[in-house]
């Protein structure tokens, strides 16, 4: 079976499937810091696809890769049917990359930028404005402004517009939105729906969880390991517990005792609830924990079962992989 | 050298606010960055400080902390007036950004030494708790190896303990938590919950709404101004919204000033 779909995945139809990862291992400094180990991934045609995890998850590493701007050290990955390797080439003109760090020329201007880009993919801006019009237009009040004097928000659409200008047929977007806020971040999301309404295959990646369900297919990443792939619904549909939302008018403390307390399985804040999963039971679960909030001298306690969050689901997976580290003290 | 303040004392100016704030304004020619924002905070408070992008954040925060002048308006923290006490405000308060909060190439043992120093520990003091404070971070193997190898998540943490090593009445917290995993994320949550309860107030940032929810109050900046200020439970109440996302949303989609 395994051996099936492995050489299955290896050659199919590359119109298909535009990004095809298997069993990437990467390391650093010599071996002694392991970055991504035995990544498979494949994301379909005109699907936008989540890589979700935090800081130091191996998620730029993998980019890298794809883009064919690093060296696994094990490993195969296929864009848009050419090999990272062999033909890094043809993918370098196919794909659009945008980096978590902002890497467009400082002291020139947005127009500028935009004309240097276009003509380094041998194409033009007039060509290709339809594409990036929605986008441009936010930025054209600024078109004679250096890259360098804009805000994080005008600079990251520049990126974008730089991006899509030669009109790619995968577009690898790392961390477009970290450190951007609420109103922005959902601006953002919003012109990548339109992209992907336009056909184009983006895969995109992010260390903010909630943002996992405005993709068709997510990966969540942790420690160099895929956790789990599979739609945002799937995943969450298929968190192995009850979970319930707890609140009284002392939170903090509620959570101290609630953590103690060995019938509870896991207890994490999650802004004004609790959310908790009890150990083997008997008896109703939301009457357990409210006789317990009782006897402790909670005062208006709530209960409630509730659907788990992609967040609620990340938690679980990182802690219950026998192959996770680096989270010590974990409550 | 100063003594070291004990914030759990029962002095009579812990019945005092920590920070009073009223009508702080900062200009930068005509622009008006910060636009006569008043509040105060209780000690032991934990306040969180929300906005948009260019909503004014930062340039607020700089003038709390003694590194920026008011064009107008009051402001004291611990005691200390923004105008003419700035060294003494630095000395008082604790700071931490999610970046320039640690020296990646010394050992974490350095760096609490390093900042206990700076701040005007006793050596003698810092001897004593800066072992302690290691062991209770769990940071006992990797005490004599450099910062830049830890794991970000411990980084923080161990950022956030070197912040209250010199027992500041108030600690600022500049997006402390971002890009870190959701387990590591809580568990620095409940680090600021303990210091909460011992006394310490917290200033935080923070680009994650759910953190929001576990602040006693927040404020939300739009444009300069103070636009909301209360208990998340009443915004929530007050706006109508399930989450303190969509309260943010709300307030901050209105700024007309979006970026500069």
């Amino acid at each position: 079976m395994k051996k099936n779909n492995l050489y299955t995945s290896l050659s199919p139809d590359p119109g298909d499937t535009p990004i095809i990862a298997e069993h990437i291992s990467k390391s650093y400094n010599k071996g002694t810091a392991p970055a991504l180990s035995n990544v498979s991934l494949t994301v379909k045609k005109g699907e936008l696809f989540g890589l979700i995890g935090p800081d130091g998850a191996g998620k730029t590493t993998l980019f890298r890769i794809l883009t064919t701007l690093l060296l696994a050290d094990s490993g195969q990955a296929r864009i848009s049917g050419y090999d990272v390797v062999k033909d890094f080439k043809q993918i370098r003109s196919t794909v659009g990359y945008m980096p978590g760090k902002f890497s467009l020329y400082q002291d020139l201007t947005v127009q500028e930028n935009l004309t240097f880009f276009a003509a380094l993919f041998g194409t033009e801006v007039a060509t290709q404005y339809e594409l990036i019009r929605d986008i441009y237009d936010q930025i054209e009040p600024f078109k004679n402004r250096r890259a360098g004097k804009l805000s994080g928000g005008m600079k990251q659409k520049l990126a974008l517009c730089c991006a899509l200008i030669h009109k790619p047929s995968v577009l690898f977007l790392d961390e477009p939105t970290t450190g951007v806020d609420v109103v922005s971040r959902r601006e953002f999301w919003e012109m990548l729906q339109k992209l992907k309404r336009q056909g184009i295959t983006i895969l995109v990646s992010t260390p903010y969880m909630e943002e996992a369900v405005l993709c068709d297919r997510i990966a969540l990443i942790q420690n160099g390991q895929l956790l789990n792939i599979d739609t945002p619904s799937q995943i969450t549909g298929t968190f192995p517990a009850a979970l319930y939302a707890v609140k009284a008018a002392s939170i903090y403390t509620l959570l101290k005792d609630l953590r103690s307390w060995n019938q509870v399985e896991s207890c994490y804040a999650f802004g004004e609830w609790l959310h908790v999963t009890l150990r083997q039971h008997t008896g109703d679960a939301r009457a357990l924990i409210r006789e317990y909030a009782a006897a402790k001298a909670h005062q208006q306690v709530t209960v409630q079962l509730i659907a788990p969050t992609i967040e609620d689901s990340f938690i679980r997976l990182a802690t219950t992989n026998p192959l996770q580290h680096g989270t010590p003290n974990q409550p | 050298m100063e003594l070291l303040i004990n914030h759990k004392s029962a002095s009579p100016a812990d019945n005092n606010a920590v920070i009073e704030c009223r009508d702080l304004t900062k200009k930068f020619g005509n622009f008006l960055a910060v636009d006569r924002i008043s509040f105060s905070v209780k000690p032991g408070e934990i306040f969180g400080f929300l906005g948009a992008n260019g909503a004014g954040k930062t340039t607020a925060m700089r003038m709390l902390c003694g590194l920026s002048y008011p064009s107008s308006g009051h402001a004291t923290v611990a005691g200390f007036d923004v105008y003419r006490q700035q060294e003494k405000i630095k000395r008082h308060i604790g700071y931490m950004s999610q970046k320039f909060s640690l020296y990646d190439d010394l050992t974490p043992l350095e760096n609490i030494q390093f900042f206990g120093g700076i701040y005007g520990v006793p050596a003698r003091v810092i001897k004593e708790r800066s072992r302690e404070l290691v062991r209770s971070l769990g940071l006992e193997k990797e005490a004599t190896k450099l910062v830049s190898g830890l794991p970000l998540g411990w980084k923080q943490k161990l950022a956030f303990a070197i912040a209250l090593f010199h027992q500041p009445r108030i600690v600022f917290l500049d997006e402390p938590t971002g890009g870190v995993d959701p387990v590591t994320r809580r568990q620095f949550w409940d680090m600021i919950y303990e210091a909460a309860e011992k006394g310490v107030t917290i200033f935080v940032t923070t680009h994650y709404m759910d953190e929001a929810a576990y602040c006693n109050r927040v404020t939300i900046m739009v444009d300069g101004k103070i636009e909301a200020l209360d208990t998340p439970a009443s915004l929530m109440q007050q706006f109508a919204c399930d989450n303190m996302d969509e309260v943010f949303y709300r307030l901050a989609r209105t700024a007309r000033r979006k970026d500069p």
